[in-house]
């Protein structure tokens, strides 16, 4: 039968054509992804101009701050210590959504990791590498515990994760509070009001790589962000989180195990979010105590969904979130409230939400018109 | 010719990205007639009827409804000049009876409330004169396909309309369904209606039409009327070639048994009736064997494959070159080389949005040269991909378009190719030709008879008889969840096939 010796033998220019081709497509695709993200990042900042214009502060006055803070290094490496806590949370939420599970719980999850760290930090004694390796492999294990109930949960019983994360992280907070409260309040005798944690010794900090300005704990989000490229886009493991999320019933039929695939994502997702919180742990605060961040969860599912889920877009999303964040204290003292900080964030994301669904469906509609135009000529020639 | 054409398209043009295009369509349907549009799969038919549907905008072209030039935006436009359609896969809620079903989105109402007696009068009055005979109070759920198609065409004509597309209506009934079918067709014609009729099977248009439309690569290329074509002249017309045809075989059926299936039975955990949907079902495949499944959709086929897969819990044996896989989980059974393609290419075997040499990957991550250590060896998974595509004919630009690019009968190229490349020893294909043209239609049966000499035991099933008996070696026929009868292909025919299939047996009284 003819169909059998059809097999085409490519020489090699047309290969190598071929080859350049799916570089440009690629670029393209990567540019089309990007764009897509600054225009809704643009609109954003043309819609927040806009609502400080009715409330009669001047924009030209927002952008002149800005622009100052982006140009100034100690604001420069106080947008890298803000982005780091950002990034680790949105790799960790990122992971999750590669299988269509949603971590709303990274919140919960990184202060899990993050109590337990500093609890388990200070009673230990170990040379210094050793001793931040130790205390950042129990927010890991802490913070995969937290996330592997919700995954439990989903792979026994059914439960969405969406709404066990949400409880998961309403019960981490006074569950922190309890196990703080009675347990691992440190009193240092001083009749100090400053209530905390024993403190980690020096060994276990991390240490700044400018002088009170940058912590070297950044290294940690640029690690996560490695790992995550190289789990999700170039391992077996990560093909088939990547297939159960595009088709869950095509990859169960192809044998991969659903439930074992929910499991190991829920797990490895909140091993990353016990990571978020040890900038402060580690670099600053050295203890635990009411004064610790929150919102970093939640911070780091906008700037995932900013990132569409992407490293190098994580990491580019979440810079910006830290910008917009080290913006705020300058603002401030020009007398623009730190709110418009949120509220500029909050507009970027909607407009993110609606952008990449219009140009989503667009390059969709162009990528299989342009096959089939090229099937055409090709059969043509 | 004094009256004016129920519908009548000029010169229509309809370009689609991935599929073929139809161009210089030119069709004219005389009122009260049956007019079928025959042509092979992808050949446009649908493409055709969708544009009179108003579902899409054609890019030239007119369309005539009953003498008035029209230019439809919407279905509802279509369905205000009297058009209606019954869809191929049939869109009725389940948990509704048929009344209810009907008047879903078209309620007569009282102010706010739900006139079911008018309802109920008004549907009444067509379906007496449409012939159609049906209790209006049972729920959907329980109807067999037959009625269930009725109930479409009571929905259209509640609907108002007097011209009826039915897309591909027989593919999913047994020849003595096909039969009423007609009955009411003719019946509806004769009160007045147009019936435009698509198919590609040349026997049943030959018997019921009163005009046939032939269409290939997108292109009407003749009108024709019953009385003065023959089948394989029609045939010709449709595909431009001959048709494919059964060979013989001249290997021998091997020795060794691949798959057993012992006294399988697989309940329905979904509903609280235990009715199982695979009930005591047995049987074997030898290497070098493809045995044929018959069996109208849902009456276990389905559930049957996934419990050989290991994707449902079932009760009983199933063997895979003798051993006993019950503990294995689905991957492990793969590993030994159980292959699927699948029913529904869109839900279990595809990821529309990824590349398609990851979705070659999908069912073969496990192959030691796509991968080491845990990674993934692209080039290789690439390379394997490009072979597969051009061993298959599909029809693609290259390996890394995403899925959804490509047409369904490609999409189905890719799967057949993906499978058939893995060194199966043991293949559950479920309809594998299922929306492919003639052309690929023979490249895959002679795929499928290369591997079978090659040792390769097949599990067939397909609702194409002809197909199911130009392959098998010997035919099952599966009814209400059980195997129903066990027959030899050259000695049976589609009716035969058909009797059985509705749980009949031939000699019984119907």
């Amino acid at each position: 039968m003819s169909v059998m010796e059809d097999v085409r033998t490519d020489d090699s220019a047309e290969q190598a054509g071929r080859a350049a081709r799916r570089r440009r497509e690629r670029i393209e695709a990567g540019l089309v992804t990007a764009g897509s993200s600054i225009a809704a990042v643009l609109i954003a900042l043309a819609l927040s101009a806009l609502l400080l214009l009715v409330t009669g502060k001047s924009p030209g006055d927002v952008v002149s701050t800005m622009i100052e803070v982006a140009t100034t290094s100690r604001f420069q490496y106080e947008t890298v210590e803000r982005a780091v806590p950002f990034i680790i949370s949105a790799v960790a939420f990122a992971i999750a959504a590669k299988m269509n599970l949603f971590n709303i719980g990274v919140e919960g999850q990184y202060l899990f990791g993050m109590f337990w760290a500093a609890v388990a930090g200070a009673y230990v004694d170990l040379p210094a590498p050793l001793h931040v390796v130790f205390i950042l492999l129990v927010a890991m294990v802490a913070g995969a515990f937290w996330a592997g109930i919700a995954g439990y949960l989903k792979v026994r019983l059914n439960v969405s994760e969406i709404i066990s994360t949400i409880m998961l992280n309403a019960i981490a907070l006074q569950l922190i509070d309890w196990m703080f409260n009675d347990f691992f309040r440190f009193d240092p005798g001083t009749g100090s009001l400053d209530v905390r944690t024993k403190p980690i010794p020096p060994s276990g900090w991390t240490p700044d790589f400018v002088d009170g300005r940058l912590n070297s704990y950044f290294l940690v989000a640029v690690a996560v962000c490695v790992a995550y490229h190289v789990l999700v886009n170039k391992s077996r493991f990560g093909f088939r989180l990547r297939a159960s999320g595009f088709n869950p019933m095509a990859a169960s039929t192809s044998g991969i195990n659903s439930k074992k695939m929910v499991m190991v994502a829920m797990l490895i997702s909140g091993a990353v979010a016990g990571l978020a919180g040890l900038q402060y742990l580690l670099g600053e605060a050295h203890s635990y105590g009411p004064a610790r961040p929150s919102n970093y969860g939640f911070a780091g599912l906008s700037v995932a969904l900013l990132g569409r889920n992407n490293p190098i877009g994580i990491i580019l999303a979440g810079l910006l979130f830290g910008f917009l964040d080290a913006s705020a204290g300058p603002l401030q003292l020009d007398d623009i409230p730190r709110s418009i900080v949120s509220v500029i964030q909050g507009i970027t994301l909607f407009s993110v939400v609606i952008v990449n669904g219009i140009v989503s469906r667009w390059y969709t509609k162009l990528t299989t018109e342009r096959a089939a135009a090229r099937l055409t000529t090709e059969v043509a020639a | 010719m004094s009256e004016t054409p129920a519908v009548e398209l000029i010169d229509i043009e309809k370009r689609f990205p991935g599929v073929i295009a139809n161009r210089d369509v030119n069709l004219l349907v005389r009122p009260q007639t049956i007019h079928a549009i025959i042509g092979e799969n992808g050949a446009g038919k649908s493409t055709l009827m969708k544009t009179l549907y108003g579902m899409h905008i054609p890019e030239k072209g007119q369309v005539i409804v009953n003498g008035v030039e029209q230019s439809f935006s919407s279905p509802s436009d279509a369905i205000d000049a009297g058009i209606g359609m019954v869809h191929q896969h049939f869109m009725l809620a389940d948990n509704f009876t048929v009344l209810e079903n009907i008047i879903l989105g078209a309620e007569p109402t009282n102010g706010l409330i739900l006139d079911m007696k008018e309802a109920r009068r008004r549907l009444d009055e067509i379906a007496t004169t449409a012939g159609i005979d049906i209790d209006l109070d049972v729920f959907v759920s329980e109807m067999g396909v037959g009625q269930r198609q009725r109930v479409e065409i009571l929905k259209v004509l509640y609907r108002g309309a007097n011209i009826l597309i039915l897309d591909e209506p027989t593919a999913v009934l047994v020849p003595q369904e096909v039969d009423e079918l007609f009955v009411n067709l003719r019946q509806l014609v004769s009160d007045g209606a147009t019936v435009i009729f698509i198919s590609h099977k040349l026997d049943e248009v030959l018997a019921v039409s009163d005009d046939i439309t032939v269409i290939r690569k997108g292109t009407t290329v003749a009108t024709v009327q019953p009385g003065d074509v023959s089948q394989s002249e029609l045939g010709e017309l449709m595909v431009g070639d001959a048709l494919p045809s059964a060979e013989p075989r001249t290997t021998a059926i091997g020795e060794t048994t691949r798959l057993e299936v012992d006294s399988v039975t697989v309940m329905n955990h979904g509903t609280s009736t235990s009715k199982p949907l695979v009930s005591n079902a047995s049987l074997v495949v030898h290497s070098g064997e493809i045995v044929g499944v018959a069996g109208v959709e849902g009456n276990g086929q389905f559930e049957l494959c996934q419990a050989i897969l290991g994707l449902v819990d079932y009760s009983g044996t199933v063997r895979l070159d003798g051993q006993d896989v019950g503990s294995m989980p689905t991957r492990d059974r793969l590993e030994t080389g159980l292959r699927y393609i699948p029913f529904d290419r869109h839900a279990e075997g595809l990821m529309l949005e990824a590349p398609l040499w990851e979705n070659l990957l999908l069912t073969r991550d496990e192959e030691p040269r796509f991968g080491s250590r845990g990674f993934i060896k692209q080039a290789n998974v690439r390379k394997a991909t490009r072979e597969t595509i051009a061993k298959f004919g599909v029809a693609t630009p290259d390996e890394i378009v995403p899925a959804y690019a490509l047409s369904g009968g490609n999409q189905q190229k890719l799967i057949v190719g993906r499978e058939l490349d893995s060194n199966p020893r043991v293949l559950i294909a479920a309809h594998p030709t299922r929306g492919v043209d003639v052309g690929a239609q023979a490249t895959i049966w002679h795929h499928l008879r290369d591997e079978r000499d090659a040792g390769l035991a097949v599990l067939l099933i397909t609702a194409d008889l002809e197909e199911l008996l130009a392959l098998s070696d010997r035919v099952i026929v599966m009814f209400d969840g059980l195997v129903h009868a066990e027959l030899d292909p050259a000695r049976a025919t589609p009716e035969i096939l058909g009797v059985y299939m509705t749980g009949g047996r031939p000699g019984e009284a119907a």
